[in-house]
């Protein structure tokens, strides 16, 4: 259907075939532009849209403080009332302006008939009664049978409940409608937030009578866009009396609701992102990521292997800069998982965040490494890769059946310097200790591989989270005292996770900083956000900005945490009230008193003396003698 | 993790002989340190002394694997290679033959690796698929074949890119698998790659 801009060709109206046809351009210009300069450019078409953009906006700024359509539209299309003052009108009628035009620009840009779906965004007819698509027909049709089947019920209450919540779905649909007219015509109309009666008696709805349907995710959907606009702008359009709280406490539902995640999990993202951030997070989850492939330096090269998956009809790519292994595959006529390569072990499918933590790791040759939670051995592979077979690798699990598939990979992939073992990790380094190198890639909640285990967004609640927090802190010193500070070339450790939350991330990495010996060093990642020096009500390390976060929305890999250390003494911190008496002790001092948080009640004991020695450091003589006689005087 | 009895090295001895002949001395002294075969729940695994020592401060219950698994004793104590040691067994492809060549030293063959293997099968890509589903292969599938492979010889089979595929024993010898009809078994089938996939459980 054509689209030019020409005012004297009237469209068509109406329910018929043809009204269904997509609208020209000149529909959507005409509602900005003041009448007579509908169609600037007209018989210039599509080449015409850029210059026309400008003067559109020009025009657009002109159309401000009309009260009615002037042009053809005006029987069909009525703004609705403006509540606010111009000024303020004026400066969010701009903004949307300019996101309408955009709009507007991008419809003209676009090629089928999509203008329909364009013209439902911005809503301009799509609430019409006398403009009802088909399916929105068929749609209302339903509502009214749900209606019917609802009367219908013997139970009195659910039918009434019922024909109430129909009414509600109708209001939300008008609300909708409200919605989309104030999104497009006149900003000042606000997004309605539903009182605190009609939010309680969603509540009970929902939990005492279960509707007999789902809830309307396309209202819900629209809810949310709507919070969300009044929110960030909230000085300006928020509804008089109501707290921002209310506002919040409705996104967290309907984002629940629209996005399946459990409350507790919802509040704690929004801890975490600010709110625009949130729904990309949200949105990321929804998608898987890319499959991604690691080149198994030992037996090929990244070159040849890619040529010879591409002539086995897979589309791939370089993985990034960053990588000289790693590769991202888009589609594949064979399985990925069953090619002869594959089965030669010329590579192995590994997520592209699971390469970080070993490249952080950076182990090499003849080293030893220990690898506390090798399952299913991607990452135990990649570091005897590096290493070029030299050395020893300690791959380790605790659970059994998992280290099934860390022998099947290691060996197809041609590993010959790693020993498996099936110990719990936190028997390290009773077990074996002297390592020059640990990973510990923590089994944590899971948060950032949502995409990958939907269930995590409904099955972990608070127990759940502190639990994996308690275990990771057990393994973290654990994993610590395993390493040979004294160690020539190592003496590292690399904590990692996929998970996003502060709990199992930033708070262990503090909680290890103050009960070892060890620094935070930089990770040799250049990109990743840097992980959190605050959060909320606590407060932790400075050096936490070495640690690296990636997120699924931002990077297009799954979520992860990554955190380095450097063990520079052997020696354990005593964290009791005599003071510590090794000689390595002095030196750990200074760097355990500047993690100062006085709000902490932890290690007040220990911290107390460590303030003590150091002003005095005449007395520290005097000190370690005591802590000699002590112990006989016990 | 103990060291193999005498019976149990002949046993083994004698397995490997079967597919890389009397170079079993190259396997044992490599130029990057000596290495050595160990026993450990009923798997036989080949590991460097340098590994050894690790392994062996590793408790015995929580000890799963070391180094290499060769192959395992069955319950009558017949020693069965498995598909794990096609990698020592195998030389890599040599350079121009268009498939991989990695760069560093390849750590698991030895260093003539070329002569390591002695009698090989090439297979047609049409019947690769069908070894690494664990058939036997049948002379249409057969593409080479090393010159005087006895009858019952142990060989290792390769794609015809040179890609190691697995391991078995020729069913005809050489002269033989000219006249055979083409449907006629020419290698049985022992081992292959498939196995990672289809069998990864009882790789441990």
């Amino acid at each position: 259907m054509g689209r030019k801009l020409d005012p004297t060709r009237k469209e068509k109206r109406g329910p018929g075939r043809k009204a269904r046809k997509q609208r020209g351009a000149e529909v959507e210009l005409a509602r900005f532009l003041p009448p007579g300069k509908c169609g600037l450019g007209p018989a210039r078409g599509r080449p015409a849209a850029p210059p026309a953009k400008p003067a559109v906006k020009a025009a657009g700024q002109t159309a401000r403080g009309q009260t009615g359509f002037s042009d053809g539209n005006s029987k069909w299309l009525a703004p609705a009332k403006a509540k606010k003052t111009q000024p303020k009108g004026n400066h969010t009628e701009l903004s949307s302006d300019g996101e309408v035009e955009e709009g507007n620009w991008e419809m003209e840009e676009e090629e089928d008939g999509s203008s329909e779906e364009m013209v439902d965004d911005y809503g301009a007819s799509s609430s019409e009664e006398d403009e009802l698509l088909p399916i929105e027909k068929a749609a209302l049709k339903q509502k009214s049978d749900r209606e019917g089947l609802g009367e219908d019920d013997s139970e009195e209450e659910e039918g009434e409940e019922a024909a109430e919540e129909a009414n509600r779905q109708k209001m939300g649909q008008k609300e909708e409608e409200g919605l989309d007219l104030q999104l497009n015509l006149d900003i000042d109309e606000q997004f309605k937030l539903p009182t605190n009666e009609e939010i309680e008696k969603e509540d009970i709805l929902f939990i005492f009578f279960p509707p007999a349907e789902p809830p309307d995710l396309h209202v819900i959907h629209q809810r949310i866009q709507g919070n969300m606009e009044v929110l960030q702008d909230f000085v300006v359009k928020r509804e008089e009396g109501r707290t921002r709280q209310e506002y919040l406490a409705l996104l967290r539902r309907d984002m629940a609701a629209y996005y399946s995640y459990s409350d507790f999990l919802l509040m704690k993202l929004m801890d975490i992102f600010p709110l625009p951030e949130l729904v990309n997070f949200l949105e990321a989850n929804e998608v898987p990521r890319p499959v991604t492939i690691r080149t198994n330096t030992l037996k090929t090269r990244r070159r040849d292997l890619a040529q010879a998956l591409i002539n086995r009809g897979v589309n791939l790519d370089p993985l990034g800069k960053w990588s000289k292994t790693g590769l991202v595959i888009y589609d594949s006529s064979v399985p990925i998982g069953a090619t002869p390569e594959y089965l030669a072990g010329h590579y192995m499918l590994q997520g592209a965040s699971s390469l970080l933590p070993v490249m952080a790791l950076a182990p090499q040759e003849n080293e030893r490494i220990l690898d506390m939670c090798c399952a299913p051995g991607g990452k135990t592979s990649y570091i005897a890769q590096l290493m070029k077979n030299t050395g020893m690798i300690l791959a380790n699990d605790s659970n059994a059946e998992r280290l099934r598939s860390v022998v099947g990979n290691l060996h197809r992939l041609g590993v010959t310097n790693t020993v498996v073992s099936n110990c719990d990790g936190r028997q390290f380094p009773k077990v074996l200790g002297g390592f020059d190198r640990v990973l510990l890639d923590a089994p944590c909640s899971g948060t950032g591989v949502i995409s990958k285990d939907p269930a995590v967004k409904t099955n972990k609640d608070e127990k759940d989270i502190l639990r994996c927090a308690h275990l990771q802190k057990e393994l973290i010193l654990s994993a610590i005292d395993s390493v040979n500070a004294a160690s020539e070339t190592g003496g590292y450790i690399v904590y990692c996770t996929c998970s996003i939350m502060v709990e199992e991330n930033e708070w262990v990495v503090d909680y290890a900083l103050k009960k070892r010996n060890v620094r935070l060093v930089a990770t040799g990642l250049d990109f990743g956000k840097e992980g959190f020096t605050r959060f909320k009500d606590r407060r932790f390390h400075p050096s936490l900005k070495s640690a690296r976060r990636f997120y699924p929305h931002t990077h297009n890999m799954d979520g992860f945490f990554i955190a380095k250390f450097k063990k520079f003494s052997n020696a354990i911190p005593q964290a009791r009230k005599e003071p510590a008496a090794e000689a390595a002790a002095p030196s750990a001092v200074p760097d355990t008193v500047t993690e100062p948080q006085p709000k902490k009640k932890k290690l007040d004991g220990s911290k107390a003396d460590k303030e003590q020695k150091l002003p005095q450091p005449a007395l520290k003589k005097k000190h370690s003698l005591k802590a000699q006689r002590r112990p006989l005087k016990a | 993790m103990r060291p193999l009895t005498e019976a149990e090295t002949r046993a083994v001895f004698e397995k490997l002989g079967k597919y890389i002949g009397e170079n079993i001395q190259l396997l044992v002294d490599r130029p990057d340190g000596t290495y050595c075969f160990r026993l450990h729940r009923d798997r036989v695994y080949y590991l460097s002394e340098k590994l050894l020592k690790l392994a062996a401060s590793v408790p015995r219950e929580s000890l799963v694997a070391a180094g290499t698994c060769f192959g395992k004793f069955t319950k009558s104590q017949k020693f069965r290679l498995s598909v794990t040691a096609l990698d020592f067994l195998a030389p890599y492809a040599k350079v121009g033959h268009g498939s991989s060549s990695p760069g560093p030293v390849p750590a698991p063959a030895p260093h003539n690796s070329s002569h390591l293997s002695q009698y090989k099968v090439w297979v047609k890509p049409g019947s690769e698929q069908s070894f690494l589903y664990g058939n036997h292969v049948l002379k249409s599938g057969l593409g080479r074949i090393t010159e005087n492979t006895a009858q019952y010889q142990g060989v290792v089979v390769y794609s015809m890119a040179d890609v190691p595929l697995g391991f078995g024993v020729a069913a005809k010898s050489t002269q033989e698998c000219r006249k055979v009809d083409p449907l006629a078994i020419v290698v049985f089938h022992q081992a292959d790659v498939g196995e990672y996939v289809r069998n990864e459980d009882t790789l441990t």
